[in-house]
């Protein structure tokens, strides 16, 4: 679909060092006539943190929600640490996974959602427990006391019994961090955390990111505008256009001296 | 025509017997309707065929069907082949059932209400279907319900009389009964009165429901 000239350059593999945890291998994903990703591959090597810029539409969003399972890949692979996501491999061959493969693999992964999506029928500390107790099997009490440490670490360690509602959107998206990082997940995805946020409550999200990701060897795989964050946190930046990765590097080398004209463009509207 | 005191009195007893059957009849009709017809609603969001093809095509037929033929039906020719059933039991489950295929439209806009999100992150948390279904979307899609629902228990209540076709005589059915036999009104006039009395504060109930329940 798209005729871009760059196509067949080759884009430098991000897992420079440490095991690759993430790989797409020719992943395909339209909606309707439109092709979001056209053959993507690319990978993310454990520990790393990611940050995927580039125009709006250019596919990074679906690259999280592929990752989530939320939607499917039409042609491709993708790859979770020794497991296939997308497949799962019987008597010798790949076929398309099923659910309960899905959820072996997914386990993995925990999200951060644009709209923080939190449970408003339950209260914040049973918002972070309920699926370390039934998914994984905690006690209640093991739940409960990782579940307070998290929010100590986000700093709300005196809301576990507020409803969501009560809480400021910035609070909400904190709550919604611990609650994805109570299943000790390996890979976390930040959909455009702050995007929602009245701009006096970006800080104290950011804040708590950065802490997480300087602290913990979590790998991280971030779509968001802010190129202050993802500067300060990332180890690779992605620049993404039409479906594809046209540029990728050092924060310090794409913000600074980007070499594809897509990027410089992009990074002058959004800088 | 005079009002006469007498024959309210004469019918007091029929009154009382046809009170208990409305209130039965509405009580367990309820029970049946409000947990069917959340099982259809579910049944209908099923990704197999098999399962939601059937019951879209059952709850089309009931609900597009008359329950006087549905009571009918379940009283005199049930039995042929199944179970027969007292005229009461069978007027519970005609309601229940009738009423069920309503209240799965009213489940399913809750379950409809209940934002992407939610789903998305039970999914990102990797919780179970039974889970996501019992913990997160079914208590937020419930409690925007209860006011619908509460509208079909009084609907419920004034469909009741239907049953007296069958033989089950409410309350309706016993003064019905009573004045064709004497050739009065009393008797109608008292459940008339009473229908409001039980319907009203029913409505203003809900309404207090709907203020507390939805924001």
């Amino acid at each position: 679909m798209s005729a871009d000239s760059s196509t067949s350059q080759e884009i430098p593999n991000p897992a420079v060092d440490g095991s690759e945890l993430i790989r797409f291998d020719k992943v395909v994903k339209r909606y309707g006539s439109n092709t979001v990703l056209d053959e993507l591959d690319f990978s993310v090597a454990s520990g790393k943190h990611v940050t995927l810029i580039g125009p709006s539409g250019s596919g990074k969003t679906t690259i999280l929600r592929l990752l989530m399972t939320l939607v499917k890949p039409d042609e491709g692979t993708i790859k979770v640490g020794d497991n296939y996501l997308t497949h799962e491999e019987r008597n010798g061959k790949l076929v398309p996974a099923g659910e309960k493969h899905v959820r072996e693999v997914r386990k993995n992964i925990g999200m951060v959602f644009q709209q923080f999506n939190l449970f408003p029928n339950m209260k914040v500390l049973r918002n972070i427990t309920e699926a370390p107790v039934t998914v994984l099997g905690l006690s209640k009490d093991e739940a409960e006391q990782r579940a307070r440490e998290l929010l100590d670490l986000v700093g709300l360690g005196d809301r576990c019994d507020a409803y969501p509602s009560q809480l400021s959107g910035g609070q909400q998206q904190r709550v919604a961090i611990a609650r994805a990082l109570a299943m000790r997940p390996q890979v976390l995805l930040l959909d455009e955390v702050t995007s929602a946020l009245d701009p006096e409550l970006v800080a104290g999200v950011l804040d708590v990111l950065r802490d997480i990701a300087h602290t913990t060897d979590i790998t991280m795989l971030c779509v968001t505008h802010e190129m202050s964050f993802a500067r300060d946190i990332s180890d690779q930046v992605l620049m993404f256009d039409s479906g594809r990765v046209i540029e990728s590097g050092t924060p310090e080398k794409i913000f600074t001296e980007p070499e594809h004209e897509r990027t410089r463009e992009f990074l002058s509207a959004v800088l | 025509m005079n009002w006469n005191w007498s024959h309210v009195d004469d019918f007091m007893p029929l009154f009382w017997d046809g009170v208990e059957l409305t209130l039965k009849a509405l009580f367990f009709g309820t029970l049946i309707a409000f947990s069917l017809g959340l099982v259809w609603a579910i049944a209908q969001r099923s990704e197999k065929k098999w399962i939601r093809w059937p019951v879209t095509v059952f709850t089309e037929f009931i609900r597009n069907t008359p329950l006087l033929v549905q009571l009918f039906f379940l009283f005199y020719v049930v039995p042929e082949w199944g179970p027969s059933m007292s005229p009461l039991t069978t007027g519970i489950v005609g309601l229940g059932l009738h009423y069920s295929t309503y209240t799965s439209e009213v489940y399913r806009a809750g379950i409809e209400g209940v934002p992407d999100g939610q789903w998305e992150a039970a999914t990102a948390l990797s919780l179970s279907k039974r889970r996501t279904w019992t913990a997160v979307i079914l208590p937020q899609a419930v409690r925007r319900v209860i006011p619908a629902l509460g509208n079909y228990v009084i609907i419920m209540l004034k469909e009741s009389p239907q049953m007296a076709a069958i033989g089950a005589l409410d309350m309706l059915g016993q003064a019905q009964g009573y004045s064709q036999a004497t050739f009065t009104y009393e008797a109608i006039s008292v459940v008339g009165v009473a229908f409001i009395v039980i319907a009203y504060p029913a409505s203003v109930l809900l309404r207090v429901l709907e203020r507390r329940l939805v924001r």
